[in-house]
């Protein structure tokens, strides 16, 4: 058991390309850290730099308070689980789950007891006399985890485990990854471009972009105030709606709708707006009104999305189910629930949305 | 458990072997397009060979004049020459020599060119080389290095003490020819391993890697037994290699001799038939080769195979 620290951390290839630029995350004991981002971002290579795969070109890594930077893959103490498994496809099950622990010269009782233990608690015990192409995806996922937990690591580092398997299976095994996380206690990075997997695992969230971090948080902090017009069309489905307005006074303009602002305005002259599909709803009598024209409908089940036009933008809603929609709807959203970010750099202005987030952070706490 | 197994990814990275069925429209048109590689073999392959299985049952004169049927004579015969027996021997030494250096290089050298990021190229090309070299230049390439009076082997091998006269002592004559056969065979082995180490998923390695487990006890316990295909077809092709394409190098290098010491069956072949003009005994001996080549392949077939990993 160990924290992970990351300081400074930058992958420079031949050429001066900067795939990881100057990247710090603190990982305490335990805590199960999600690296997010669009392919190319640089969070598998960050990753692999934490594993010993990559060189670090700058910066320093450090598991459990030791700096690894120099030390080969097999002595950071870390365990990895490969999109592809990875499984030796010539050995079983058996010797899959028990190779680390050979190599390492672990007496042979204890690697029956371990690869038992381990094999117990993934529900694998029946297939360890196979080999890995007589598996299922879900069976092969479950060894290659098996053989990251049976060596007992200070840190589990995941590579977009689940993106080879089908989207029921992907549910069922992502339950399984956190359950087994909390239950070992084990400090863990998780790579994925998928912001569901990333919102679901996560203890905290790493956003990152073109090798930069946009934003660290818990998965509510991320989503409700998230820190960029980047992180707010990246983090939940559908994606949080920005739209151009321009603040004058006291007045939000978005398209045709005037929206009065309560208090002092967060800024002046041209903004993007960013309000999230279920913050809006119809306008009751007297409220001020988005205009919308209805361009279509996604009926979604337990949520229907209902796709339009404000002024010249696009603005998508979520709408109870219940209701008939006609060519037009009148929208309104709560004032604090209105996203501000700069127009020039997309970077958030203001906290905007203190309420909600107060609100996430006393739900986590309590979960 | 488990979702549906044909939704499976291929997790050795190798994709299945989807063939690719093609509908002629016209029935004769196949045929069409097989039959010049069918003449080919036809006129040059079979027809011979079924010469040969022909006139190793008959005794004929020297210039074709008479033949007689005299059955099972020449086979008889050849198991009662102590020179055959001995070239029988002898032929095993030299397979196993050459097949074993020649795939020991081989997969040497492709291991270190698997290590090689940019450089690779480069080493490929040049190890590729001496499969291009005719095989009587390579036999003659190595006959000058170890010529006893002129080459330059000779001369840094009596520095060290030893006395290198191929032409009159056997062994050396047959490690010339050991040498100079294995060396055009590696380059092929080499070319096959590279490709089958190139094939091995990189993720493996670094699993293998944070595994503890350094790089040369990868390569014994990953690399090697996933290249065992290659390694078991490779087997089959050097054996064959040996038995039946040596010809020209020991024709160039030693002639068979000194005192027949290189003669390999392949090599009596042709001295008691195009030679000796012993035309029965030559064939039965051909015969008796690719008896003996079919017998080993299909042995490695039926007990190698299995330990095969596919």
């Amino acid at each position: 058991m160990a924290g992970i620290k990351i300081a400074g951390v930058s992958k420079i290839y031949a050429g001066g390309v900067k795939a990881v630029n100057s990247v710090s995350i603190d990982i305490a004991d335990g805590e199960f850290i999600v690296l997010v981002g669009p392919s190319g971002c640089g969070k598998s290579t960050l990753l692999r730099m934490v594993a010993g795969l990559e060189a670090i070109s700058e910066g320093e890594v450090s598991i459990g308070g030791k700096v690894v930077n120099r030390m080969e893959p097999a002595e950071r103490d870390i365990a990895m689980v490969f999109q592809n498994y990875a499984l030796y496809p010539h050995m079983t099950v058996y010797q899959n789950l028990a190779y680390g622990l050979k190599n390492r010269g672990t007496p042979k009782a204890e690697i029956d007891a371990r690869v038992a233990e381990a094999a117990r608690m993934l529900e694998i015990t029946q297939y360890l006399e196979r080999k890995p192409r007589a598996l299922s995806g879900g069976q092969r996922q479950r060894v290659a985890m098996g053989r990251a937990i049976v060596r007992k690591p200070a840190a589990f580092l995941f590579d977009e485990p689940l993106s080879n398997l089908d989207a029921k299976l992907r549910v069922s095994m992502r339950g399984e990854i956190k359950r087994l996380q909390r239950r070992l206690g084990t400090t863990s990075i998780y790579v994925t471009h998928d912001q569901l997997e990333a919102m679901t695992l996560a203890d905290r969230l790493v956003v990152l972009n073109g090798g930069r971090i946009e934003q660290i948080g818990s998965p509510l902090e991320v989503y409700h105030a998230p820190a960029s017009t980047f992180v707010a069309s990246f983090i939940g489905s559908p994606a949080m709606n920005l739209v151009a307005g321009e603040i004058h006074g006291n007045r939000l303009a978005i398209g045709p709708a005037l929206i009065d602002l309560a208090g002092a305005p967060p800024a002046s002259g041209a903004v993007t707006v960013g309000l999230r599909a279920e913050d809006l709803r119809l306008a009751h009598e007297g409220e001020t009104v988005l205009p919308m024209t209805v361009d279509y409908v996604e009926e979604l089940g337990a949520q229907r999305l209902v796709h339009g036009l404000v002024g010249d933008q696009m603005l998508t809603a979520s709408m109870p189910t219940d209701m008939v929609i006609g060519e037009s709807l009148s929208l309104t959203i709560d004032q604090d629930r209105l996203h501000f970010f700069s127009a020039s750099d997309g970077k958030r202005i203001g906290s905007g949305t203190n309420v909600a987030t107060d609100k996430t952070t006393a739900a986590v706490e309590t979960a | 458990m488990a979702g549906p197994p044909f939704l499976c990814p291929d997790q050795s990275g190798r994709g299945s072997m989807d063939t690719k069925k093609t509908t002629f429209n016209n029935r004769l048109l196949p045929y069409l397009l097989l039959a010049p590689q069918l003449f080919i073999t036809l006129v040059f392959f079979i027809w011979p060979a079924a010469q040969a299985v022909k006139s190793s049952f008959e005794r004929e004169d020297p210039f074709g004049l008479s033949t007689a049927f005299v059955g099972l004579l020449h086979y008889q015969r050849l198991f009662e020459d102590p020179n055959y027996l001995d070239a029988l021997s002898r032929t095993a030494v030299f397979a196993v020599s050459v097949t074993a250096l020649s795939m020991l290089l081989g997969l040497a050298f492709a291991a270190s060119v698997d290590r090689l990021v940019r450089s690779g190229k480069v080493y490929t090309t040049l190890l590729v080389w001496p499969y291009a070299v005719a095989p009587v230049v390579a036999g003659v390439l190595w006959w000058f290095l170890f010529n006893s009076s002129t080459g330059l082997m000779p001369f840094f091998l009596e520095k060290i003490g030893i006395d290198w006269d191929h032409d009159l002592n056997g062994t050396q004559a047959m490690i010339l020819i050991i040498i100079a056969a294995a060396w055009k065979q590696v380059s092929y082995n080499f070319l096959f391993f590279l490709a089958g180490l190139q094939s091995v998923p990189q993720s493996l390695m670094e699993a293998a890697a944070i595994d503890g487990s350094g790089p040369v006890k990868r390569f014994f316990n990953i690399s090697l037994p996933l290249l065992s295909p290659t390694t078991f077809f490779l087997f089959i092709i050097n054996v064959n290699y040996t038995m039946f394409d040596t010809f020209p190098i020991v024709d160039a290098t030693t002639v068979g001799g000194p005192a027949q010491a290189t003669t390999t069956l392949v090599y009596k072949v042709y001295q008691d038939g195009y030679l000796g003009l012993n035309l029965g005994s030559s064939s039965a001996q051909s015969v008796l080769l690719m008896l003996i080549v079919m017998v080993l392949t299909f042995v490695q077939f039926r007990y190698v195979e299995r330990r095969v990993q596919y």
